[in-house]
């Protein structure tokens, strides 16, 4: 139930501004990959670049070739919402449906999927409000909005609604970034335990958070605004927060920069 | 000496004396306590305008009070102008359907001009006004309801700028003009229509009748659908443009197509802006007068049937019989139109009731 990415000169654009160049990574599955680098440096684009998502705005496109257990994703006959049943993502903010319930936030992509029978439905949301660890919180009100419970219960709720579809990779845009401490200690818990059934990839801007959860580390940069975003180093998480190989790495890592 | 002396500043003063001309150092600071410095403009001094010196007395007459009882009196003046509408309906109408020798309530024709027997009853003429206003909100709700899906998330956004103009550029056609164009030109293709409608669908009570066709609801329902059109379409689209593009991404996410992220996010977020704009239309359409008035065949029929010659409705009557209406006759036209009122209350409550129901849901989405 996980796959290993790959990435060979992922370049993106929007309409004539290049905002990455020639990323190439292998993620390995069942691992947590964490993107970190300076705002604009293209680490959400890449993001998503890897479910197709970037190519939603008006005038974005993406070359280079992505493989997912080395079926290429951009290949002319894929069908996009395969891909993005494939691979998960849950945003910066979170956005559950604000008309739907709680229950009904969870089922939506499997109801997209076509499972309408409702012991099948009733399994697979309690198996994801569990596993999102939000299950004894919400399971007496799963007829209530999704969109009244806290800031750190709704962004569980999301990655709950992620899970539910049981994807092959979750992709996380800093997930944390709208929480206060303690509901990120909640998510970032939450990211450990899922890694041992999915591949997930997560950006932030917290490094703390990166040495914390994550297994490989990849850090991009830009030279100066209106530059190309690049991959500046992949390595283990460890490797790159004690010996970065890079100077750039060391500078930003340390806070020298950025 | 007038400076104020505080214990402990004696030698400050003294300093500041033997440093400038004193008097005018203290002129300077009493005009500072006396007007708001920030409000002096290029005259005087500048201060910092967090203040310094004394706080300035509240004023009494500002343009803040002086907007908010000119806000207030616009309040209020809404507020007179419906109670005055309401007491000159009652006291023309009541005298009129004491006069009425059949039920106002019940009775299907209208002569109230008749000086020894006048008999008139709205049944007929309510029963069109709501019927054809529905036919033209089946007909134009689905359409309008397209064209704003289109334009809002479908069309190139040069191209949905330029329709959306042509579409509010319709709302402000005059009514008169698409009654005209209703009356001269839509009917002979409405005839051929109804006859066609007839040969294949007749088994529908609709379209039962077998003529003569032509000034029919039918006709007068698709130029009221015209013009409905734009209003429903214009505030939809809009409505459907507020959806938040992080839910509309939520959706993507999860693997939905455009059309399942439409039924997903953007309908369910706008159904109650839907709803008001539909209802918009609706009384939009059952106040429609001079359009109907050309349109409907006119009569006092009530059926299921909508080709067949006839039809009225309450506003189209009214433009057609007051002018040789006696003092009977126009009291049991406002009369009418006291019911016209309350028709439109009645739908405005059950919208907003419809919204409320959703009230949950739809305020956390805000």
């Amino acid at each position: 139930m996980a796959k290993r990415i790959e990435a060979v000169g992922v370049t993106a654009y929007y309409g004539a501004f290049k905002a990455i160049d020639g990323i190439s990574m292998v993620i390995e599955p069942k691992s947590v990959t964490a993107l970190i680098g300076p705002s604009g440096c293209g680490k959400s684009t890449f993001l998503r670049s890897i479910n197709r998502m970037h190519e939603v705005l008006p005038g974005a496109r993406v070359e280079g070739k992505l493989t997912i257990d080395s079926q290429d994703i951009y290949a002319r006959d894929v069908d996009v919402t395969a891909v993005r049943r494939t691979i998960g993502m849950v945003f910066q903010r979170p956005n559950p449906f604000p008309t739907m319930s709680i229950y009904d936030n969870v089922v939506a992509g499997l109801r997209l999927g076509g499972v309408r029978r409702k012991s099948l439905l009733d399994d697979a949301c309690e198996k994801a409000l569990r596993a999102a660890n939000l299950w004894n919180e919400v399971h007496t009100r799963l007829n209530r909005p999704g969109a009244g419970l806290s800031g750190g219960q709704q962004q569980r709720l999301c990655i709950a609604r992620a899970i539910a579809v049981e994807p092959q990779v979750v992709l996380m845009d800093e997930p944390c970034s709208a929480l206060d401490p303690i509901s990120t200690l909640a998510i970032e818990d939450l990211i450990s335990e899922l890694k041992n059934q999915y591949t997930i990839i997560i950006v932030t801007h917290n490094m703390q958070q990166a040495a914390r959860v994550s297994d490989r580390t990849a850090f991009f940069s830009i030279d100066k605004t209106g530059d190309p975003g690049r991959l500046i180093e992949y390595a283990e998480t460890a490797k790159i927060f004690t010996n970065p190989s890079v100077k750039k790495t060391e500078d930003y890592i340390t806070g020298r920069f950025g | 000496m007038s400076q104020p002396s505080f214990p402990g500043s004696a030698e400050a003063a003294s300093a500041a004396s033997a440093d400038s001309p004193n008097d005018l150092t203290v002129q300077d600071d009493t005009r500072a306590v006396d007007i708001p410095r920030h409000r002096s403009g290029g005259r005087g001094p500048v201060a910092p305008m967090g203040g310094g010196g004394a706080l300035p007395p509240k004023r009494r007459f500002g343009a803040e009070s002086v907007f908010r009882w000119f806000t207030t009196g616009a309040g209020t003046i809404v507020l007179v102008i419906i109670v005055a509408i309401a007491i000159f309906l009652i006291v023309k109408a009541v005298p009129a359907i004491k006069a009425d020798k059949a039920n106002f309530l019940t009775h299907f024709e209208w002569f109230p001009n008749d000086p020894t027997d006048p008999k008139f009853g709205i049944a007929s003429l309510a029963f069109g006004t709501v019927f054809s206003s529905a036919i033209a909100l089946v007909l134009a709700v689905p359409v309008a309801l397209g064209i704003a899906l289109c334009l809002s998330h479908y069309a190139h956004k040069r191209l949905a700028n330029g329709l959306g103009f042509l579409i509010d550029l319709l709302a402000a056609v005059p009514s008169i003009v698409f009654g005209l164009w209703g009356r001269d030109y839509l009917v002979d293709p409405v005839r051929q229509l109804s006859g066609w409608l007839h040969k294949y669908f007749g088994w529908i009570p609709l379209f039962g009748s077998d003529g003569p066709y032509g000034k029919s609801i039918l006709l007068g329902s698709l130029v009221l659908a015209i013009m409905v059109l734009p209003i429903v379409t214009s505030l939809s689209r809009e409505v459907f443009r507020q959806t938040p593009g992080m839910n509309e991404e939520a959706a993507l996410a999860l693997g939905a197509t455009k059309w399942e992220m439409i039924r997903m996010a953007v309908i369910p977020y706008g159904r109650p802006g839907l709803i008001a704009s539909v209802m918009l239309g609706l009384g939009r359409a059952l106040g429609e007068t001079i359009a109907l008035a050309l349109t409907l065949g006119g009569g006092w029929a009530v059926g299921s049937d909508i080709i067949h010659d006839g039809g009225n409705s309450i506003a189209a009557n009214i433009a057609n019989g007051f002018g040789e209406a006696n003092d009977i006759g126009r009291g049991a036209l406002i009369a009418s139109g006291l019911v016209l009122f309350a028709i439109t209350l009645i739908v405005n409550m059950i919208a907003r009731a419809i919204v409320y129901r959703r009230r949950e849901f739809i305020g956390s989405a805000v």
